[in-house]
């Protein structure tokens, strides 16, 4: 019975953390803000419901296959948003007009891809496209 | 590094004596064969290895406490009608400087809800953070260089 309640409550908050990242790539308003919702509610999801179904079989071979594939979401999901992020930053995709602050403006270097400590000449930033590019304007 | 091997063989070792792999039979042959090095290798060893590994746990505790404060807070503002968001991109100074320690900030960073490290400059001095809510970047910058920052350094360079 106890086993029952962990089970499902396990599962539930999984499965309730990965519809959080659904409906945040839906509503966030940039690349950017949609990554932080998916990237990690669903690895916090998944390992939940990893967990869920390994308490369900209690057997330690299940516990350690669970643990192995969380521990491999944990090391590659970060690595994917960052290289994500970087590309799509030197590529000029826009930031929500709503962004208060952008300390990353100016750093990168076009011409050697390398990102700077310092300000980088005008001439050899990288520039950040305008809003309207693909998408239609919102209401 | 030899010494968390040792540590883990002895654990095994455990494991087999009293015919019994189960999870928390480890466990409890991890801790015992901890107590027994400890009793051995204290002060003799250069490596740090006993100071290291209360410092993984606190580490892991404190990144489950705010893994679960940063959801509720994420959560609250994908689900409130109008979300309240103030993005920005935060250049965060960095004290740390190997590689290993490097990738677990970031990783860190990444995994916290509401914050994203997009970057490294190219001479490891600056992180640049993408977070969802930002209230006063000085109070940001404290809070990932107290928070995680510091907790890294003092396992991966002591």
């Amino acid at each position: 019975m106890a086993q029952t309640i962990l089970v499902l409550t396990l599962m539930l908050i999984g499965a309730f953390l990965m519809a959080l990242a659904g409906l945040g790539i839906l509503r966030m308003p940039d690349t950017f803000l949609r990554m932080s919702a998916t990237a990690k509610a669903g690895t916090l999801g998944a390992g939940l419901i990893l967990l869920g179904a390994a308490v369900y079989f209690n057997e330690f071979a299940i516990y350690t296959r669970a643990a192995a594939i969380i521990v491999f979401l944990l090391i590659t999901a970060p690595v994917a948003a960052h290289m994500i992020g970087r590309a799509a930053y030197f590529d000029g995709v826009p930031l929500w007009k709503g962004t208060i602050q952008d300390d990353l403006h100016g750093h990168y270097r076009r011409s050697t891809h390398t990102l700077e400590s310092g300000e980088v000449p005008a001439q050899d930033q990288v520039e950040a496209l305008s809003e309207s590019d693909d998408f239609p304007e919102e209401e | 590094m030899s010494l968390f091997l040792l540590n883990l063989l002895l654990a095994i070792a455990w494991g087999a004596l009293t015919g019994k792999f189960e999870p928390l039979n480890l466990l409890f042959g991890f801790l015992l064969a901890f107590a027994i090095l400890w009793v051995g290798f204290r002060g003799r060893s250069q490596e740090n290895y006993f100071t290291r590994v209360p410092r993984v746990v606190e580490l892991a505790l404190y990144f489950a406490v705010d893994i679960f404060k940063a959801n509720l807070r994420l959560a609250g503002i994908i689900l409130s009608p109008r979300m309240n968001l103030r993005p920005a991109v935060v250049a965060v100074p960095l004290e740390v400087r190997t590689e290993a320690g490097l990738i677990l900030l970031m990783n860190l960073i990444t995994l916290t809800p509401g914050t994203l490290s997009l970057d490294v400059s190219s001479d490891r001095r600056v992180l640049f953070v993408h977070t969802v809510y930002l209230e006063d970047p000085q109070q940001f910058i404290s809070s990932v260089k107290e928070g995680y920052e510091r907790r890294v350094m003092r396992i991966v360079e002591p």
